[in-house]
């Protein structure tokens, strides 16, 4: 509590001077020159640099000795800096001559008499030059053509090269691993058994033989009393047992749907959604994946799942396309 | 510029550092295990007929106004405890978030209402309500801290933040676990309060439960090589501290430096018509 | 000695009056005029640390299995670039002190450079002949967002990669080409082929820097050509400048400025901690963590994705433009565009066609003031929507109401800021002669009748000296 009170005393010290030099107002005006001469400013300055190559030295030290410590480091360095700063800020204000020039400015807009006439010159005079050196070459026109023609065409070639930067887009974008018959494997390689998940439980799998980095081969599986779900028709046998699969990767901007939300008491708490903690899309479970909240449109992809010996297993391919969408992405459902 | 001003400036200088010094402490090592939770745990034995009786009388007086008389839950108010168990009791009582101001209202960390025995005593008598989890026992100091990081993040970290440091859940509050204790960490991951998911033996073993307390552990106290943590929330406070603390030092210092004459003689026009 | 030196110059380059002309150079003086200064030296600070961070850090997404000597991460799987970063802040002496003087030094350069664009836009300095140097400072400040960008994406942690996410979502939204283009530069679908990472990294150890140094010398030189802008002030005309010259004097408070900035970012970088990658993990696409935010110079963009409601045009079936375009691509464009186009605006609007060497203050011109209130302040309050879930978290505001609060302020606290800049600056104006126009203020006194007299111009003379010119 003391120790607050003399942080406030302190930041409230340390607020008020930095009010009065922002704002004091300093209404003298430096003569034209003047010679300060101030032995002790010399001597203020020669200490402080004296103290900034100490300070240097010091840093030399902790780095071989002190096992590096990053903070001690810093210290040295910035102290090393800081003297060096304030010591030049000192030279420029009490130890070199002190002074206000004029300067004329150069005008762009407005040459001076004769001034305009004598560009003119110039560019007139700059201009015969290159015409000379064209002197006797009779076919200009057809020259300059195939000279643009082999312009155009190296740089087209110096171009070219960028292409294979990128594949092409095509399907590339639409690729998923995950077909019919796909088993479902967890981050270790081990297949997803139904009976692991609990109801209210959700955990990442990936598709068996994908590498899991592959955007389309990781889906967030999540269990739900069976008997509250809204699926729409064509999909009422797509999560057996209350399991349901859907893509990990938010349809907004391809952040992983890391967080799932399952209430403890439907009665009173929000419905069981997956959320993107990215920009907090908010995808409803229950009805298979539809949008609720968040600047996400297309609704989560879904994988139709089946259980075969008590693992789960692909039903199908995933029902829109995975990941952010683009120009050619058909909106799913 | 005068010496004065220099002085303040080198003053200035070397106090923040000093400050800055003084308030970002070196890191420390992580202190080992908090294992003070374990003496906490309960075994079967404890149960005895009259701490359990002694819970229902606390129940029929604290709880079942919502819970229901015999736990079984008000329906629009309250869910059934009957298959709660004994670790969603002392998880709710322990950490205060049971019993509620308001019906309906997201649970949230407070003081815990009950005495440590009176605790007990609902733990045993919720416990004997019907099957449920029981208080899991976690010893992080078993856990593996690289194997904690990794499921934490797998299972956790979407809405608690990978620095356990709370976040959005749409709709709810996903609470930082800055004072979670590992025994805390295990039911809650067992019960799955308000709409956190909840996780079977079969999905996380007791490895993975020492684990990951062992992980939250390191989250409480982060190994801040780098010096003052910042919040340990990432860019946002980082932000803040480069334009509130750089930039503000930094126009201090252009001040001292830079003269103010906008408008020249102004000011001086100014005292001389006052 | 001074003397031969010179002239040793001077045989071999002829550039005996050239320096003699540079060291009388004259800088007039203002406070504000140091904020440019602040970013150059921030740049500087930055390409001397960058090299060293260069020459540990490997930029590569093979995966590896880490074995360094900090324990939570032993034994788990990440990519060489994450695990050299690791081994740079763990491993190297001062490699932790380096990398993190550089990322504070990233975000103060961005923070000077806003200042700086402030005060230019405020004080009216890009008007002609400076509006193609500001052309080129405003070119600058976005090649720094993508610089920074590509910087704290390069380190492949758990935010990096959200952020690269994205970013590649961003940058298929561009309708047309979006496919194209994030394919192009990823090298494939997200997250990229291994390609990916040398273009990120030549981008941002190369590329960008080189790009930003050059413009950087060419501002210098469009600030000299002209000479410095001054505030008016007596003796103080458009065809002259008033100040302290290069030599002595404005040197070595320069120089001392640089010191004080290195020892300002050598503190943070050595006492406060930042973007402490341990703690984050490593990335893959599949892992998300809640609170993911980008450095502050990007979060205005954030805000903007989370604060545009869902919407894509799609026509029969077909996305033609996906949402994140609007807050990723539109938003930013909006306001680069409204910049880039003010001086001509300005123009326009004032029959505005003369050179212009002398300031405003910011209250001389309440239209640019205003408008410039609004545009910042548009900007800024999009950008702590950026924020909003931090401050759920820290305050408890619910972020759902939060967002629709953000909504409704992003069109009121503009149109707020725009009436309440121009008050202020008539207010201010209306108490007060300027040195430049004298005063419209008249001096009455009550006369016997109970009426007003008027005593004459309350300017007293040689308040409209100010511009002998």
């Amino acid at each position: 509590m003391r120790l607050l009170l003399t942080t406030l005393r302190w930041a409230w010290r340390f607020a008020l001077a930095a009010v009065v030099l922002l704002f004091s107002r300093r209404g003298e005006r430096k003569v034209v020159r003047e010679l300060p001469a101030s032995p002790r400013a010399e001597g203020a300055v020669a200490a402080l640099l004296f103290g900034a190559g100490l300070a240097g030295f010091a840093f030399v030290l902790v780095y071989a000795f002190d096992g590096a410590d990053t903070q001690l480091l810093g210290v040295a360095i910035a102290l090393a800096l800081g003297l060096i700063g304030a010591a030049l800020i000192l030279a420029a204000g009490r130890v070199l001559p002190q002074e206000q020039a004029e300067e004329e400015r150069p005008r762009f807009a407005v040459p001076a008499e004769g001034e305009e006439r004598r560009r003119d010159e110039e560019v007139e005079r700059a201009g015969l030059a290159v015409r000379e050196g064209l002197d006797g070459v009779t076919r200009r026109r057809l020259l300059g053509s195939a000279g643009a023609a082999a312009g155009l065409g190296l740089g087209a070639a110096a171009l070219t090269p960028l292409a294979s930067l990128g594949p092409h887009v095509g399907k590339l974008l639409e690729e998923s691993p995950w077909r019919e018959g796909t088993a479902l494997v967890e981050e270790n390689g081990l297949p997803v058994r139904a009976g692991e998940l609990e109801v209210g439980s959700f955990l990442t799998a990936f598709a068996a033989g994908a590498d899991k980095r592959d955007l389309a081969a990781a889906v967030v599986v999540v269990r739900v009393e069976e008997s509250a779900l809204e699926l729409p028709p064509e999909r009422r046998d797509w999560a057996p047992q209350g399991l349901l699969a859907f893509s990990k990767i938010c349809t907004h901007a391809q952040c992983a749907v890391s967080l799932f939300r399952y209430p403890l008491y439907p009665e009173r708490s929000p419905g069981p959604a997956l959320v993107c903690p990215c920009h907090y899309s908010t995808f409803d479970v229950l009805s298979g994946g539809n949008r609720v909240f968040g600047p996400a449109v297309r609704p989560l992809p879904q994988l139709p799942l089946r259980i075969e010996a008590g693992r789960l297993v692909a039903a199908g391919e995933l029902s829109g396309p995975v990941g952010a969408s683009w120009g050619g992405v058909r909106e799913g459902s | 510029m005068r010496p004065k001003r220099i002085a303040t400036l080198a003053l200035a200088l070397l106090l923040s550092i000093f400050a800055i010094a003084a308030w970002a402490q070196p890191p420390r090592a992580t202190p080992p295990g908090r294992v003070s939770e374990l003496d906490r745990h309960i075994d079967g034995q404890t149960h005895t007929p009259p701490l359990e009786r002694e819970g229902r009388r606390l129940f029929e007086e604290g709880c079942s106004s919502c819970h229901g008389f015999d736990g079984g839950g008000v329906p629009g108010q309250a869910p059934s405890l009957l298959e709660a168990g004994e670790a969603a009791a002392d998880f709710y009582l322990r950490t205060g978030r049971m019993p509620l101001d308001q019906v309906g209202e997201e649970p949230l960390r407070g003081k815990p209402r009950y005495s440590e025995h009176q605790i007990r005593a609902l733990d045993a008598y919720v416990g004997s309500l019907g099957p449920g989890p029981a208080i899991p026992l976690v010893r992080p100091q078993q856990g593996s801290l690289s194997e904690g990081m990794r499921l934490f993040t797998d299972s956790c970290a979407g809405c608690h933040g990978v620095g356990g440091k709370g976040g959005v859940a749409i709709g709810a509050y996903a609470p930082p676990l800055g004072e979670a204790t590992p025994t805390e960490v295990g039911e809650a991951i067992r019960v799955g309060p308000y709409v956190m998911p909840r996780f079977s033996e079969a999905q996380l073993d007791q490895a993975d439960l020492d684990s990951i307390a062992r992980y939250v552990q390191l989250t409480q106290d982060p190994d801040d090589a780098g010096g003052f943590g910042v919040g340990h929330i990432g860019p946002v406070p980082e932000g803040l501290v480069a334009w509130f603390a750089a930039i503000a030092a930094l126009l201090l210092i252009a001040r001292l430096i830079g003269e103010r004459n906008e408008g020249g003689e102004q000011s001086g026009d100014e005292d001389g018509r006052a | 000695m001074i003397r031969r030196g010179v002239r040793f110059l001077d045989q071999r380059a002829g550039a005996g009056s050239a320096l003699g002309k540079a060291l009388r150079y004259v800088f007039p003086d203002h406070w504000t005029f140091l904020f440019g200064e602040i970013a150059l030296y921030s740049f500087l600070i930055l390409v001397a640390t960058g090299i060293y961070l260069t020459l540990f850090f490997e930029p590569s997404s093979s995966q590896i299995v880490y074995h360094g000597s900090y324990a939570p991460l032993q034994g788990q799987e990440m990519s060489k670039a994450y695990a050299s970063a690791l081994n740079l802040s763990f491993e190297v002496r001062a490699g932790l002190l380096i990398r993190q003087v550089h990322h504070w030094t990233a975000l103060v350069f961005l923070a000077a450079i806003v200042l700086h664009l402030m005060r230019i836009f405020f004080t009216g300095a890009y008007r002609k002949p400076r509006d193609l140097n500001y052309y080129v400072g405003l070119t600058m400040l976005v090649l720094a967002v993508v610089e920074g960008y590509a910087g704290y994406s390069l380190l492949d942690d758990l935010l990096s990669g959200m952020g690269l996410a994205i970013g590649n979502a961003v940058a298929l939204s561009v309708p047309g080409i979006g496919g194209q283009l994030g394919t192009l530069i990823w090298g494939g679908r997200f997250p990229g082929t291994g390609a990916f990472f040398s273009r990120l990294y030549i981008a941002h150890v190369l590329i960008f820097p080189v790009l930003i140094g050059s413009l950087m010398a060419l501002h210098l030189a469009l600030i000299a050509i002209p000479k410095h802008t001054q505030f008016r002030g007596r003796g103080r005309s458009e065809a002259n400048v008033i100040g302290t010259p290069l030599w002595p004097g404005y040197a070595l408070r320069s120089l001392g400025l640089f010191f004080c900035t290195a020892a300002v970012l050598f503190t943070l970088g050595g006492l406060a901690q930042i973007n402490p990658i341990w703690q984050w993990g490593p990335y893959a696409p599949y892992l998300g963590t809640n609170g993911a935010q980008p450095d502050w110079y990007l979060g205005w963009l954030i805000g903007a994705l989370r604060l545009v409601p869902h919407f894509d045009v799609v026509i029969s079936g077909y996305t033609l433009i996906p949402g994140p375009f609007w807050g990723g691509v539109l938003f930013p464009a909006v306001v680069f565009g409204f910049l880039y186009a003010w001086p001509a605006i300005e123009r326009r609007l004032e029959g505005d066609r003369v050179q212009h060497n002398l300031l405003d203050r910011p209250r001389d011109n309440p239209r640019r003031t205003a408008i410039g209130a609004a545009l910042f302040a548009w900007v800024t309050t999009i950008f702590f929507a950026g924020a909003a879930d931090r401050a759920f978290v820290q305050l408890g505001v619910p972020y759902e109401g939060q967002l629709w609060g953000y909504r409704a302020a992003s069109i009121l606290v503009p149109i707020a800021a725009y009436f309440l800049a121009r008050r202020v600056c008539e207010r201010l104006r209306e108490g007060e002669e300027h040195p430049g126009r004298g005063s419209d203020a008249r001096t009455v006194a009550r006369n016997r009748e109970g009426g007003f007299e008027e005593l004459g111009p309350a300017g007293a003379p040689g308040v409209a000296d100010a511009d002998p010119g």
